[in-house]
């Protein structure tokens, strides 16, 4: 389902899922507005990216998801963070899927970033928003992402 | 010819005679071991002694040898040039002997002859201390030896040992090096080991002289992936002839590497680059570039510091005619950096009682 915001901003409101579709940990690629955009599920918390790595256009999506490990000496390894980092298939940068910065160059290097969040069925059949690829319930929550 | 400049020549090499110059300056048993054994001398294919780069043709003896004392370096280079202060690195195939104990007695005698035959005759005479890489305690026994006197001011290996030189078994050195303020060395030659290169054995001199460079390469990333510039963020290294056109390139591919797989060294946190920047200096001679200031200009903007480069005249190596001791297209707006400005700030120990 997508639908457009009936304001002034030229943002697209996209419905990517019911919220059970997308299980902690998992990920869903959605097509919208011609962009190509990878929902994660982190822990109930669901993050949208650009699915195009800013370095030669990986496909985030098809990446590993890994953790964050630093070191505060050799041979000293501090892994954390697992299932948060998101490494592009093509020549593993990471990225922060919760920020979607780089992890060697945070400020010039991120991917871009959507606002993503749970919305109950009713609050969208209520809104301007109107069902295309599957019915939306009143009684379910969906993610839904501003593109 | 420079003195205005008030120049530090960071690489001169005081060339052995022969084994009989070192023998007073061991015990008596390996006094006598040298000559019961007939060893005459340790000078090494890195450096044949005849191959017209190792001595430049005039400066050469009847012999044909050369750099043997300090009048020849004071009349070739230090008096043409104008010399401030000048560091020794002496290149003797000590490095290639394996018996550890007999190692450490000829690395001590060849640091013992440079600090009583040139340290002792001319007061703008530095040195290098000479590792005996083959042992690891014998290395920092040697440095701990000698560090007293500060007019040793760098230790000394060569580029092509027994391992890479970045692995942690050789920290112990590399933190002695920090502890006394001894940037560590890197020069190029080889302890014969290992192939000269790493798809094998070179046929000719050519080859294995040009191989330096691969060397200079793997070392370096070797110091930097096994963490140790990390480790010791106030170890200077100094690459001497080692090039420098090189490392851009090098970098490069090194760089964008590390950006994909920098997780299996997480202690290399910043971009290589950088940590090269603060960390490593290189002499300029040989620099390996055409004559061209805009091409050298070039390389330099690449490197995106001048702080990087050290003067070094590399005598009595044939790298120049005459007395054009720094290469063609370095802008002369850059020599009191390269040849005062740039040691210093390198080697801690020179700035003592020394007018910056
Ligand atoms: S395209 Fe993503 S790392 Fe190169």
């Amino acid at each position: 389902m997508r639908g457009r915001s009936t304001g002034s901003r030229a943002v697209a409101r996209i419905v990517v899922a019911p919220v059970g579709e997308i299980p902690a940990g998992g990920r869903k690629l959605v097509e919208a507005e011609g962009k190509r955009i990878v929902v994660f599920n982190l822990g109930g918390e669901f993050y949208a990216l650009s699915d195009r790595c800013p370095h030669q256009g990986g496909s985030l999506c098809a990446g590993l998801v890994s953790g964050h490990v630093e070191s505060r000496e050799p041979g000293v390894y501090h892994y954390a963070r697992r299932g948060e980092m998101i490494r592009c298939p093509w020549h593993y940068w990471e990225f922060d899927i919760r920020t979607g910065k780089s992890w060697f160059d945070p400020k010039r290097v991120q991917v871009r970033q959507f606002p993503a969040q749970v919305t109950t069925g009713a609050a969208l059949v209520e809104g301007p928003y109107v069902a295309e690829t599957f019915p939306v319930k009143v009684e379910d929550d969906y993610v839904v992402v501003d593109a | 010819m420079f003195s205005r400049f008030r120049p530090i020549d960071c690489d001169l090499h005081p060339m052995v005679p022969g084994m009989r110059a070192l023998t007073p300056y061991m015990d008596e048993f390996w006094r006598d071991q040298v000559e019961e054994r007939g060893i005459t001398t340790l000078d090494t294919q890195s450096w044949p002694v005849r191959s017209p780069k190792t001595i430049r043709e005039d400066w050469r003896s009847e012999d044909g040898r050369g750099a043997a004392t300090v009048g020849l370096l004071q009349a070739q280079s230090l008096d043409r040039l104008g010399t401030d202060l000048g560091i020794l690195n002496p290149l003797y195939g000590v490095q290639l002997v394996f018996n550890e104990d007999m190692a450490a007695a000829f690395t001590r005698a060849l640091n013992d002859w440079t600090r009583a035959e040139w340290l002792d005759r001319d007061p703008r005479l530095r040195a290098s201390i000479v590792l005996p890489l083959q042992s690891i305690e014998a290395s920092v026994a040697e440095i701990e030896r000698l560090a007293p006197d500060p007019r040793f001011v760098q230790v000394l290996v060569l580029v092509m040992g027994e391992m890479p030189l970045g692995r942690r078994q050789y920290w112990p050195i590399l933190e002695a090096c920090v502890r006394h303020g001894l940037p560590l060395g890197i020069h190029a030659g080889s302890a014969y080991r290992h192939p000269q290169t790493s798809v094998g054995w070179t046929s000719y001199y050519l080859e294995e002289y040009a191989a330096n460079q691969q060397a200079f390469q793997s070392t370096l990333a070797s110091l930097l992936t096994e963490g140790a510039f990390s480790k010791f963020p106030d170890l200077r290294v100094v690459l001497l002839e080692s090039g420098v056109t090189w490392l851009p390139s090098f970098l490069w591919r090194l760089q964008k590497t590390w950006k994909g797989v920098r997780f299996e060294v997480p202690w290399v946190d910043r971009l290589p680059t950088e940590i090269v920047r603060d960390q490593v200096r290189l002499t300029v001679q040989p620099l390996d570039a055409p004559e061209d200031g805009a091409i050298v200009q070039r390389v330099m903007d690449q490197l995106r510091s001048d702080a990087l480069l050290l003067w070094a005249s590399d005598w009595p190596h044939w790298q120049y005619d005459g007395d054009a001791a720094m290469p063609p297209g370095i802008p002369e707006s850059l020599w009191p950096k390269l040849m005062r400005d740039n040691p210093l700030a390198t080697y801690g120990r020179l700035r003592e009682g020394v007018v910056a």
